[in-house]
């Protein structure tokens, strides 16, 4: 106390204001800086002095949903509700895929973009079903995902959907360097696209391409938007931020299935509770042959491949 | 310092921008007993149901000689042809049931218990959520389809689709100003 400069102590009375007009300049202050700094014109000074979503408040997290709606609804022309469900106790999300059932006719793969509002142009989808040969076998070396054939399945093909795995391990998560992208208690890898900085680490690390970076802005018609969002998944994202797939967090936690199971004309798409003992993923894991992609890396999937023949 | 009036400020500010609507967490964590199996209509093909319409005992009498068909000539048995026809699944009789092997007849509308008299495996996967497709909620009630759904009875094999578009290739990716770089 004694090595106070003196005029720290009537440093109020500098401004002669009070303190709120002096938060009130620092704050905005900041923001010309960083506005300055990163050529992010747009960003308002709350949105660049918010924090991340895991350290924010109910009463934070309540005017952020708020402030988000109402850009929304000036962007897109209509109500865009942005939820924030938590994950229910007692769950951890499980999928499996019958690698003997997908016909690879990539009705998931716009399911999904439709329901999670990715960006229509440029083109972002989060899954990609893999064309394979059958001698073969899981191959990667030999997998195509441009084909486009009049009918599907070919002769000689089977097809391999991929999507994020929800690793128990997750590699995109600990490279992270500014923490945006976390797993939660239900398994699902999720990204705060307001913390994350774009360094697409993440997208480096990942064994499975399974996340995506927006390169330009993002563009949906006003008619194709989903309104119906989550915070921490399918709500339009900015540009420079990078998504994945949350096994439409949005529709799981509230006791839906996601869109590409609900869409599979094949029923090759198994989804449910891995605490359940009755559901459907664990009759798949302990009646069928079953494997995780690339498990030699130790990433620990929850999302299985299996054969139901 | 007096800060007092900030904090109270803020605050206000806060429970201002608070939506009027709190949110309430979704309560369907517990698992929610199935009840049956709830499946929708069969599909039948227009104007064929109820069969008994045409095959009332008067108009056309029972023939369970095998033979090539006037009517139905859209069917193409693809379903163990040489060792299957038309008598084998629907009920000569009652025309409006199937029966099965046993001879207990059998609602058009619980046609997985005929199917599962040989398909017991994929019957035993169905029934557990395995085989086929499920739709509606994974804590609560669901939708399942009857094996006729997708499958043909007549001809069983599932049909090949038209794909949904590739992804675009990154060499054809278009350049676009303010878009992409």
């Amino acid at each position: 106390m004694t090595d106070l400069k003196p005029m720290h102590s009537h440093e109020g009375s500098v401004d002669s204001g009070s303190c709120d007009s002096r938060r009130e300049f620092l704050g905005t202050a900041v923001a010309a800086v960083a506005v300055a700094l990163t050529g992010c014109g747009k960003l308002s000074k709350e949105e660049f002095l918010q924090h991340n979503f895991r350290e924010l408040s109910k009463d934070e997290i309540q005017t952020i949903i708020a402030r988000l709606e109402a850009e929304y609804k000036e962007k897109f022309h209509k109500t865009v509700k942005v939820g924030n469900e938590a994950a229910m106790p007692g769950v951890i999300f499980g999928y499996a895929l019958d690698l003997s059932r997908c016909i690879g006719c990539r009705r998931c793969v716009h399911a999904c973009v439709k329901e999670n509002n990715q960006s229509r142009d440029p083109e972002i989808q989060w899954i990609r079903v893999l064309e394979m040969e059958k001698e073969e076998g899981v191959n990667i070396q030999h997998a195509e995902q441009y084909y486009n054939p009049d009918e599907v399945p070919r002769e000689g093909h089977f097809y391999m959907p991929v999507q994020c795995q929800q690793c128990k391990k997750p590699p995109c998560v600990k490279v992270c360097p500014v923490g945006a992208t976390w797993r939660e208690k239900d398994g699902i890898v999720v990204v705060d696209y307001n913390w994350c900085i774009g360094c697409r680490y993440c997208m480096a690390a990942c064994p499975y391409g399974a996340r995506h970076f927006n390169w330009g802005e993002p563009h949906i018609k006003d008619a194709d938007v989903n309104p119906d969002t989550h915070y921490l998944g399918n709500r339009p994202r900015p540009k420079g931020v990078v998504e994945k797939c949350t096994f439409c967090i949005q529709r799981t936690r509230k006791g839906l299935y996601p869109a590409c199971v609900e869409i599979c004309p094949t029923g090759s798409r198994k989804f449910g509770n891995l605490l359940d003992a009755k559901s459907e993923i664990r009759q798949v894991l302990e009646s069928k042959r079953v494997f995780k992609l690339k498990e030699d890396l130790n990433t620990q999937p929850n999302f299985f491949y299996f054969y139901g023949v | 310092m007096n800060t007092a009036p900030i904090r109270f400020a803020g605050l206000t500010l806060l429970l201002l921008a608070m939506p009027s609507f709190a949110h309430e967490p979704s309560k369907k964590g517990e698992p929610v007993a199935q009840e049956g199996i709830q499946v929708p209509k069969p599909p039948f093909s227009e104007g064929v149901f109820p069969c008994t319409a045409c095959h009332d005992g008067k108009q056309l009498k029972v023939n369970t000689q095998r033979r090539e068909l006037a009517m139905h000539s859209e069917i193409e048995l693809k379903h163990g042809p040489d060792s299957r026809w038309c008598l084998d699944c629907h009920d000569a009789n009652s025309r409006d049931n199937l029966h099965l092997a046993s001879g207990e007849k059998v609602e058009f509308t619980a046609s997985f218990k005929l199917c599962g008299q040989c398909h017991g495996d994929k019957f035993r996967d169905w029934r557990v959520g395995v085989h086929g497709k499920r739709t509606g909620s994974w804590n609560g009630p669901k939708q399942y389809l009857l094996c006729v759904h997708c499958h043909d009875p007549h001809s069983p094999h599932f049909k090949p689709l038209k794909p949904m578009p590739p992804p675009t290739r990154p060499e054809d990716i278009k350049l676009r100003k303010g878009g992409a770089r």
